[in-house]
């Protein structure tokens, strides 16, 4: 597989370029639908899978916003390629196998172009999805709408008068539609604030999540924050709500980036340094280690404590810190002890490059 | 009370069963249910729907209902395999358990009634297909609206009923 065949890499969003983008990392749009008449997931053979997969090759072939796609076949390719795909971000966990010792079966399949991909065969038949940079709910939904809008019109997909599109679990049905924030939260959980935070979020239908979504950790005080509920209200309802809370709780954020500023300025300095220093310096480092040092120096990058690096830089280093990044780049082995070394490596390169961070 | 089947446990699941048209309400305690087949809130708890699911049976026993039995004509799938992998087999399994479905969407969601986007698949555009058809199939949605209090979409439909009129 070339990912050099991705413009980005198929991550545009890592530029920093979008509004509130020191804070909120990204903004991702989710829409589940599936094709009417064939089994979902759970019930189908792989002659349905194969036909859901060509139907949404000539779909896209025929369509203006996927006809130059780049078709990545999951089942043809290797388990680091996989892996290296869902660490972008581009496909999940389910879809690249990586749960399962045997390749996944035939039919799943990532279509992308520009910034946004179409999941084939997942848990849905068609997982459409786009990531933005920074806080951006209405480009990231306008794009990906516009894909589905498109794609409607040449494949029939499973609808109810009542329910909505139809999906495999009823939690999705309605709009298939999942809005989320990747959301730096150091402030609220130094302040120990975090908590009355995310239980706030559950009284207002919103859910949080780890770095890579369902299911996972939260690491480095990255949080998802994501709409509960698919069905009952509109589209631009569910994004609304979402982006009004996201609001709140980035200024949340930033009172507590303030309190910490005025009640304990030497110790945030100290350790935002401290993070820096390690990073710099270190000879071995776990991921877990390297995002939690990624918080700190991002913490006193958005305060102006640390003159730099670049917000685009920390972003990278979140990339392309992980397993099937750094074995890929080092042409070695997932499973490879030597890659702490080879991670620490890295990270000092990329932070050498960067101009002009020295000690005020 | 003690259990019908053992006579020696407490009875914790109260089990109900139609047997040639009269009802029999069967006090067991955790194990014989299990013996006999009944699902207790700890193997429902399993799937990811599990807390939904165990709250359609009040917390306590699942009790297997005639409905369990129907098989969705299109896939298959039967209500158990729904509560097993918290996953449907295919879109008319939504036509099949439709009235199951409708109240655990209303619980998962809060309502059960659609008002996003509205999606007409290719080919049955409102001119292609049968006027008439059109007009019942509009109508019955209105009816669903105005039960759900949609009156939003209600309004919409009674607009495009008023059209094809």
């Amino acid at each position: 597989m070339d990912l050099t065949l991705l413009p980005d890499g198929g991550m545009r969003w890592l530029d920093a370029s979008g509004p509130k983008s020191t804070i909120v990392l990204s903004t991702r749009i989710r829409l589940a639908r599936n094709v009417r008449g064939i089994p979902f997931s759970q019930r189908a053979k792989d002659t349905d899978r194969k036909a859901v997969l060509d139907r949404v090759q000539e779909a896209a072939a025929a369509s203006d916003h996927l006809s130059s796609a780049v078709a990545f076949h999951l089942d043809e390719m290797e388990r680091p390629e996989r892996q290296l795909l869902h660490e972008r971000h581009l496909i999940s966990k389910e879809l690249a196998g990586l749960e399962r010792e045997s390749p996944p079966r035939p039919g799943a399949a990532l279509l992308v172009q520009d910034q946004v991909g179409v999941m084939v065969n997942e848990e849905d038949h068609l997982r459409l999805h786009g990531m933005w940079s920074g806080f951006d709910l209405e480009d990231a939904y306008a794009a990906v709408e516009s894909v589905d809008a498109e794609l409607g019109t040449l494949i029939p997909f499973a609808f109810h008068p009542e329910f909505g599109y139809l999906t495999s679990c009823p939690t999705n049905a309605g709009t298939g539609l999942r809005a989320s924030v990747l959301i730096h939260l150091p402030g609220l959980v130094l302040t120990k604030e975090i908590n009355k935070v995310l239980q706030g979020l559950s009284q207002v239908g919103l859910t949080f999540r780890g770095l890579y979504g369902e299911g996972s950790e939260v690491v480095g005080n990255f949080f998802q924050l994501s709409n509960q509920t698919t069905l009952g209200k509109t589209e631009d309802e569910l994004i609304d709500h979402l982006g009004k809370i996201v609001r709140q709780v980035v200024e949340y954020e930033e009172q507590a980036r303030d309190v910490l500023l005025r009640t304990a300025p030497e110790e945030v300095e100290d350790k935002t340094w401290r993070a820096y220093g390690l990073l710099k310096h270190a000879r071995r480092l776990t991921f877990e280690e390297t995002m939690n040092l990624l918080s700190g120096v991002r913490l006193g990058v958005g305060l102006k404590l640390l003159p730099g690096p670049g917000v685009y830089t920390l972003n990278k280093l979140l990339i392309y810190t992980q397993l099937a990044h750094l074995a890929a780049m080092d042409d070695r082995s997932t499973g490879d002890r030597e890659l702490p070394t080879v991670r620490a490596a890295f990270v000092r390169r990329l932070l050498e490059d960067e101009p002009n961070v020295e000690p005020r | 009370m003690l259990c019908d089947n053992c006579k020696e446990r407490d009875a914790i699941i109260n089990l109900t069963q139609v047997e040639h048209d009269s009802k029999v309400t069967l006090h067991l305690c955790e194990q014989c249910a299990q013996l006999k087949g009944v699902e207790t809130g700890g193997a429902v708890l399993k799937t990811p729907l599990g807390g939904f699911l165990t709250a359609l049976g009040k917390g306590g026993a699942l009790v297997p209902t005639p409905a369990d039995g129907v098989r969705c004509a299109s896939c298959g799938s039967t209500l158990r395999d729904f509560r097993d992998s918290g996953r449907l087999g295919c879109d008319q399994c939504y036509a099949t358990f439709d009235a199951h479905l409708r109240d655990l969407l209303r619980r998962l969601h809060g309502s059960s009634q659609h008002v996003g986007e509205r999606y007409d698949a290719p080919g049955d555009l409102e001119g292609a297909a049968d006027p008439r058809s059109r007009l019942l199939e509009l109508k019955a949605q209105l009816r669903r609206a105005v039960e759900g209090e949609n009156f939003e979409l209600a309004a919409e439909l009674r607009d495009r009923i008023r059209v094809l009129e």
